[in-house]
């Protein structure tokens, strides 16, 4: 049996603030396996972006066990973290996170650098990612020189670069208008499909999250739902507030 | 990699151009000062060293009166207790090379048109020995000069470029006081003494020509003080106590009386003036190192302020797989450029501003190596150290604190 990408156990996290501890997520398990393309919706704080942020490894769990292909996450170093958000996991974030002073074709090749890639190889594949996502001619602009959706579009292309095995995107559609939103989507579909990448997306329009295969609803930090997107009630599907 | 990092900070360090300029500018200044006062302080310490060794090596000066609480009682030898005999007896002591008796006073000198004021010196021959002092043209006068108080006269060169410019002086009669002098020979440079003053502007003389003829002395043969050179450094102690006793027996001075003169160790004065001097040197340069302090807090200032406007650019960079060492490694080095930059100018405004000194205000002033490689060691220790702090700040930062800071 194949290891599965991502298997997550029991998982709690909760925020601490001056008024206290928040709990946000209670109890999550799940388990994602190679291949699959994976939608999460849930209301605004039902606790979406902690989660992703947690099988991102960009923050950890308070408690539960989260193994990523099949290693537990809270056995490992900074430095062993880093390497994994470097080489094994593809982040886009909703607000794009692009660096504003570099180009283009750099901030794609930006992951390279930490992984000691020569300057010519970084720029090459940066490139040839640009043409992917259809802006070969602006490899020497700077992100506030082009749209939303373009600039949705690097950050695909930064994701992709060191050719992760699960890709991780939290609201890539928020900002864009509807036809851009199918467009990257398109991308996205593409990449799972033909290059067998895991995905998993967080969204709040079911038109976006028909392009997934499995469906999860978070409502307060619990799964409510998990099961195929064709089989989901219009009440998982809904857009925002529970 | 290192190349990456190093076009990355340089980047950085452009995306805000006043800001590195400003933080730069501290460092410029702080090691321009470094460098600046150490060369002030070395030009002096070398000014010093320079007279001492112009000086004379091994001197002793023998003064009339003692030495009671408080100093010289009659300063200056006002009542003289010591004549030219006195010296010939301390030049035939054991171990004492040369001893000359010293008459000074100042003179009118003239030449056709040409007059200067100046000191002249009656004294003997030895006195070219005893203050290793070499005639740069002509020859001196000989014992029999003093013997029989000829009017002949060694010129030093300043008084020669004042009275003759380019003329040849070797022969030429000039008249000091209103009588005829010949000029025998022109001495050598020697440059300023310890206390600042022209030793080139001088004249000598035989010492009897002084005592008889040109100051007539109050107290017939007695002279203002004598210079003795010991024969070597080991000697000076023993010849000290050697004149002392001489002095006493020929003063006929009665045991537990007062000494009627005083001996002072020239070398010894020499040695704590140099010490006093490099004691200078180095408290200039600690003083300005405090302004390179400045200079690297306001490094440290600025990257922490760089630190925290950068920190969700920390955040992405993490996120995409960035070390901890990676972010450690961008920080400290922006400071490292900008501070090895800032030395790097500064050395020149330093180098630059000693130059200015010695030009406008006439001051000694010395460079040396180990002065600007020390300001370069220092401005690479300043970098590491204040960026350290805010280095680590940037690398100690949770990926989604980061990515979260707004
Ligand atoms: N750093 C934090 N400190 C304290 N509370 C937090 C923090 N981050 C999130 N929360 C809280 O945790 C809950 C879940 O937040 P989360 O960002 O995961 O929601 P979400 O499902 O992604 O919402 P949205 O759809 O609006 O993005 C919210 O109630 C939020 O207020
Ligand atoms: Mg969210």
């Amino acid at each position: 049996m194949n290891t599965p990408v991502i298997h997550i156990e029991h998982l709690f996290k909760e925020y601490v603030t001056e008024a206290g501890a928040v709990p946000v997520l209670k109890d999550v398990s799940l388990t994602v396996n190679q291949g699959e393309f994976l939608a999460i919706m849930g209301a605004s704080g039902s606790g979406k972006s902690t989660l992703m942020n947690i099988v991102g490894c960009l923050d950890v769990a308070t408690s539960g066990q989260y193994l990523l292909n099949g290693r537990d996450v809270s056995t490992l170093t900074g430095d062993e973290l880093a390497h994994l958000r470097n080489q094994v996991i593809g982040f886009v974030f909703q607000g794009f996170n692009l660096l504003p002073r570099v180009t283009l074709e750099e901030n794609i090749a930006l992951p390279l650098i930490y992984r000691g890639v020569p300057r010519a190889e970084r720029l090459a594949r940066a490139n040839a990612l640009l043409d992917r996502v259809g802006l070969g001619a602006h490899n020497r602009s700077r992100p506030n020189q082009i749209s939303g959706g373009q600039q949705q579009r690097i950050a695909i292309a930064r994701a992709l670069v060191n050719e992760p095995k699960l890709l991780l995107a939290d609201e890539p559609t928020g900002n864009l208008d509807t036809k851009t939103s199918y467009e990257i989507m398109d991308i996205f579909s593409e990449l799972n499909q033909r290059d067998g990448i895991t995905i998993v997306l967080v969204t709040h329009e079911p038109d976006v999250a028909r392009y997934a295969q499995r469906l999860i609803r978070l409502s307060d930090g619990r799964i409510v739902y998990d099961g195929a997107v064709a089989h989901a009630g219009p009440e998982h599907l809904e857009p925002a507030s529970s | 990699m290192i190349g990456d990092m190093l076009h990355e900070a340089w980047s950085a360090m452009g995306a805000n151009r006043t800001r590195t300029f400003l933080t730069m500018l501290g460092m410029v200044i702080g090691v321009g000062a470094v460098i600046l006062m150490l060369a002030i302080g070395q030009g002096a310490q070398k000014r010093v060293e320079d007279s001492i060794a112009s000086m004379g090596s091994n001197l002793f000066i023998i003064l009339s009166g003692s030495v009671t609480t408080g100093g010289v009682r009659l300063g200056g030898g006002a009542t003289p207790t010591l004549n030219a005999a006195d010296a010939q007896a301390i030049s035939e002591l054991s171990s004492v090379s040369a001893a000359a008796p010293m008459v000074p006073g100042s003179a009118q000198l003239v030449y056709g048109p040409n007059n200067w004021g100046t000191q002249v010196t009656g004294t003997t021959p030895s006195f070219l020995t005893v203050r290793d002092w070499g005639l740069s043209a002509g020859f001196p006068f000989a014992d029999s000069d003093v013997r029989s108080a000829t009017q002949v006269v060694l010129l030093g060169q300043t008084v020669v470029q004042n009275l003759f410019g380019d003329e040849d002086p070797i022969g030429k009669t000039i008249r000091i006081n209103n009588s005829p002098y010949t000029i025998l020979g022109v001495l050598a440079k020697k440059g300023q003494s310890l206390d600042g003053r022209d030793q080139d502007d001088t004249a000598v003389v035989p010492v009897t020509t002084a005592q008889r003829k040109l100051f007539g002395t109050r107290f017939g043969g007695s002279v203002r003080f004598i210079m003795a050179q010991a024969d070597s450094d080991d000697a000076m102690p023993r010849v000290e106590i050697a004149i002392n006793e001489l002095l006493r027996q020929r003063h006929r001075i009665r045991e537990g009386a007062e000494d009627d003169f005083t001996v002072r160790n020239m070398t010894a004065m020499a040695d704590t003036a140099a010490e006093t001097a490099q004691v200078m040197s180095l408290m200039l340069g600690a003083i300005a190192s405090i302004s390179l302090l400045v200079g690297g807090i306001g490094i440290m200032n600025i990257m922490l302020v760089s630190v925290t406007e950068r920190t969700r650019e920390i955040g992405i960079r993490m996120a995409i797989g960035a070390r901890g060492n990676d972010i450690l490694l961008q920080f400290l080095l922006e400071a490292i450029i900008i501070s090895v930059i800032g030395c790097f100018v500064g050395v020149l405004v330093g180098v630059g501003g000693a130059l200015a000194v010695e030009l406008l205000a006439g001051m000694t002033v010395l460079i040396t190596p180990i002065s600007i490689i020390t300001a370069f060691a220092v401005a690479a220790a300043v970098g590491i150290f204040f960026g350290w702090y805010p280095a680590r700040k940037a690398a100690g930062m949770r990926p989604i604190d980061a990515l979260r800071y707004q």
